[in-house]
C-alpha cells in the first residue's frame, strides 16, 4: 500500500497540469491552484523522503507486474533527495511566477506546461526502467519545448529551433542505444541490467553502448564538446523558464549518468570513468571561459551551468563513496543556487531594462536588497565557506585528490576562482558606481522572496552540513554498492 | 531477414544524417523524421524477427515473438509523431518571424 506513494510526485503535477489546460483564461483560479499543487507535492515529497530514510526504499510495480517484466518506479535515497529538491524549486518558482508570469503567458498555458515539466523531471528521477527513463525525458522535453517559445519573439524562435533539434537528435540516439542494449543484454529494467552486465563483466560491446549512453546524457547535460546549444537557448525565454531549465533540465542528465554509471556500467572504470574526468576538466575550462567572454548578464549565468556540471561529472569519474556524496551534495546545491541566480538576474534585467552589463551601474541605491542577495548568491556559487557550494566542492576535490586526479582537482580550484570573478563582475558592474540610467521597473517583492527562500536553503545546506551529510552519505553508499539496489528491486 | 532490416535501418540513418546536415530547416526536420524511422526499425530488428509465432512465453513453447520491442516502438512512434508535428509548426513560425529558413542566417548575436 505504501508503495503507491512513489507514484504521487509524478501523478499530482501531471493531473493538475492537464486540468489547468481547461482554465487558461482564469488567472486567479490558476494561480491559487498552482500554489495548492506545489504545496501538496512538497508535503508529499517531504513525507516520502522521511519514509524512505526511516523504513528503507520503496518499489512500485505498476500494474502488479513483478520487477523484470513490468515497469517499476523506485524511490531509493538518491531519488527522494532529488524529488525533494525538485519540489522545493517548484515551490520557489510558483512564488516567482507571481512577478514574472503575465496574463498572456497564462493564456499560452504556462502553468500546465510548468506542471508537466515537473511531472517529467520527477518521473525521470523515480523510474527504474531505462526505456521509461527515455519516455520521461520526452515528457519533460515536450513541456520544455512549449515553455521555451512562450512569448513568441523572433530570437526565441531562432534559438528554440536549435534547442529542439539537438534534443530530438539525442533522444533518437537514446532509443537506438536502448535497442542496442536490449539486443545484447535482453532487458531494459535497470536492476536487471546491472545484474546481467556484472555477470559478463561488461565486455567490449557493452562499454561501447555505455559510451553511446554517455553521449546522450552529455548532450542533455551540456558537457564538452556537446554544450554549444545551451547558453543562448537558456537566455531567450522568460526568466522563470530560464531558471527552471537551469535548475532542472541539465541536472536530469547528470542524475541519469549518476544512476547508469554506478548501477550498470561500473566494471570498466579505467576506460569510462577516466574518460569522464577529462571531459569534466574540459567542461569546467570551457564553461568559465564562456562566462568571462560576454557582458550579457544572463549569458554569464547560463555559462556558469557548465562548470557546475563539470564538477558533478568529476565526482562520478572519481567514483569513490566520498566523491559520489560530493556529487549528490553539489547537485542539490546547484539546483537551488542556479534557480536563485536566474531569478536575480531576471529581476536585474527588468530593473535595468537591458541585460547588457556595460549599460548598468549603481543599482545598489535603487535596489539594495537585490544587490546584496546577488552578492551572497555569488559567494554561494563560487563555493566560499560556509555556504553550500564549499561543502560540495570540498568533498569532490578531496575525493579527486585521494584518487590521484591532481590536474582535474587543480582545474576545479582555478575554475572556482574564475566563477567567482565572472559573477562578482556582474555585482561590481551593475550595483557599484554611479547610477548610469534610471531603473525601468521597480523590483517586485515576490521575486525577491523566491530568491531569498532558495538562498536560505543553500545557506542552511552549507552551515548545517553536519545534519544533512549523513543522509547524502547514505545515498552515496547505496550507489557505490549496486547490489543493494538490485536486491530490493528484484526481491532476491 | 534481420540483415535486410538492418541494411534498411542503416540506409534510413544515412539519409537522415545527410538531411540534418543541410542548411534548410525543412530538410532538417525531414531528416529527424527519417532518423526516428530508422531507430524504430532498428528496435524491431533487435528483438529478433519471428513470423507466425505468438508473443507468449510459456513452458514448452520454443518459438515466440518478443512483445517488448513492439511495445517500445509503439511508445516511441507516438512520441516522434508528436515531436515532428510540433517541429513542423515551429519551423514554419520561425520562418515567418525570422524571414529565413536557412540555418546559417539564424545565428544571432550576444546583445539582444
Amino acid at each position: 500500500m505504501m508503495s503507491n506513494l512513489v507514484f504521487l510526485p509524478i501523478f499530482i503535477p501531471l493531473f493538475f497540469g492537464v486540468l489547468l489546460v481547461f482554465f487558461n483564461k482564469k488567472r486567479k483560479f490558476t494561480i491559487t491552484t498552482s500554489f495548492f499543487v506545489v504545496l501538496l507535492s512538497l508535503g508529499i515529497s517531504i513525507f516520502l523522503t522521511y519514509y524512505v530514510f526511516t523504513d528503507g526504499p520503496l518499489v512500485l510495480e505498476t500494474g502488479g507486474w513483478s520487477a523484470p517484466y513490468g515497469i517499476v518506479l523506485v524511490a531509493d535515497q538518491l531519488s527522494v533527495i532529488m524529488i525533494l529538491a525538485v519540489n522545493i524549486i517548484a515551490a520557489a518558482a510558483a512564488i516567482f511566477a507571481l512577478t514574472s508570469v503575465t496574463e498572456k503567458m497564462i493564456h499560452h498555458y504556462f502553468y500546465p506546461l510548468f506542471f508537466l515539466l515537473i511531472a517529467g523531471v520527477s518521473g525521470a528521477f523515480l523510474t527504474g526502467d531505462l526505456f521509461n527513463l527515455f519516455v520521461f525525458f520526452e515528457v519533460l522535453l515536450m513541456a520544455s519545448y512549449g515553455l521555451i517559445i512562450i512569448g513568441g519573439s523572433k530570437h526565441q524562435f531562432r534559438e528554440s529551433v536549435k534547442y529542439i533539434l539537438l534534443n530530438l537528435f539525442s533522444s533518437i540516439l537514446f532509443v537506438t542505444t536502448v535497442a542496442f542494449l536490449y539486443s545484447v543484454v535482453g532487458t531494459v529494467n535497470m536492476a536487471q541490467l546491472g545484474e546481467r552486465v556484472a555477470e559478463v563483466e561488461q565486455q567490449g560491446i557493452l562499454t561501447g553502448i555505455a559510451i553511446l549512453l554517455f553521449i546522450v546524457f552529455a548532450t542533455k547535460g551540456a558537457l564538452f564538446p556537446l554544450y554549444f546549444w545551451l547558453p543562448k537557448s537558456y537566455i531567450v525565454p522568460s526568466p522563470i523558464v530560464s531558471a527552471l531549465f537551469g535548475a532542472l533540465l541539465t541536472k536530469v542528465g547528470v542524475y541519469s549518468m549518476l544512476r547508469v554509471f554506478t548501477l550498470i556500467f561500473s566494471h570498466k572504470l579505467e576506460l569510462t570513468h577516466t574518460f569522464f574526468i577529462w571531459v569534466a576538466t574540459l567542461t569546467m575550462i570551457i564553461g568559465v571561459i564562456g562566462a568571462l567572454s560576454t557582458s550579457n548578464v544572463k549569458l554569464i549565468i547560463a555559462y556558469n551551468i557548465m562548470p557546475a556540471i563539470g564538477f558533478m561529472l568529476l565526482g562520478i569519474g572519481t567514483f569513490s563513496a566520498e566523491s559520489i556524496a560530493g556529487t549528490i551534495y553539489y547537485l542539490v546545491h546547484d539546483m537551488a543556487i542556479k534557480a536563485a541566480l536566474f531569478f536575480l538576474v531576471g529581476l536585474l534585467a527588468w530593473h535595468a531594462g537591458t541585460s547588457n552589463l556595460q549599460k548598468m551601474g549603481g543599482y545598489i541605491k535603487t535596489a539594495p536588497l537585490m544587490g546584496w542577495m546577488f552578492f551572497i548568491a555569488s559567494l554561494v556559487l563560487a563555493g566560499i565557506p560556509p555556504f553550500s557550494g564549499f561543502i560540495g566542492k570540498y568533498l569532490l576535490l578531496r575525493g579527486a585528490m585521494d584518487e590521484g586526479h591532481y590536474i582535474a582537482a587543480g582545474v576545479g580550484l582555478l575554475s572556482s576562482l574564475l566563477i567567482l570573478f565572472s559573477v562578482i563582475r556582474i555585482f561590481i558592474g551593475a550595483f557599484w558606481g554611479e547610477l548610469k540610467e534610471d531603473p525601468q521597473q521597480k523590483v517586485k517583492s515576490s521575486g525577491l522572496t523566491a530568491s531569498a527562500i532558495l538562498l536560505a536553503i543553500s545557506i542552511v545546506l552549507g552551515v548545517g552540513a553536519e545534519w544533512f551529510y549523513p543522509y547524502i552519505q547514505a545515498a552515496a553508499d547505496s550507489l557505490i554498492d549496486p547490489q543493494i539496489y538490485i536486491d530490493f528491486v528484484l526481491k532476491e | 531477414m534481420e540483415i535486410l532490416m538492418s541494411i534498411l535501418a542503416g540506409t534510413l540513418f544515412a539519409a537522415g544524417v545527410y538531411l540534418i546536415l543541410q542548411k534548410q530547416l525543412l530538410k532538417i526536420v525531414l531528416g529527424t523524421a527519417l532518423l526516428s524511422h530508422g531507430a524504430h526499425l532498428f528496435i524491431l530488428t533487435m528483438g529478433k524477427l519471428n513470423r507466425g509465432a505468438p508473443p507468449i512465453l510459456e513452458k514448452g513453447i520454443k518459438i515466440y515473438t518478443d512483445p517488448l520491442p513492439q511495445a517500445l516502438i509503439l511508445t516511441s512512434i507516438v512520441i516522434s509523431f508528436g515531436v515532428t508535428s510540433f517541429l513542423l509548426v515551429l519551423a514554419y513560425r520561425t520562418y515567418q518571424s525570422n524571414k529565413t529558413d536557412m540555418m546559417d542566417q539564424l545565428r544571432g548575436t550576444d546583445d539582444e
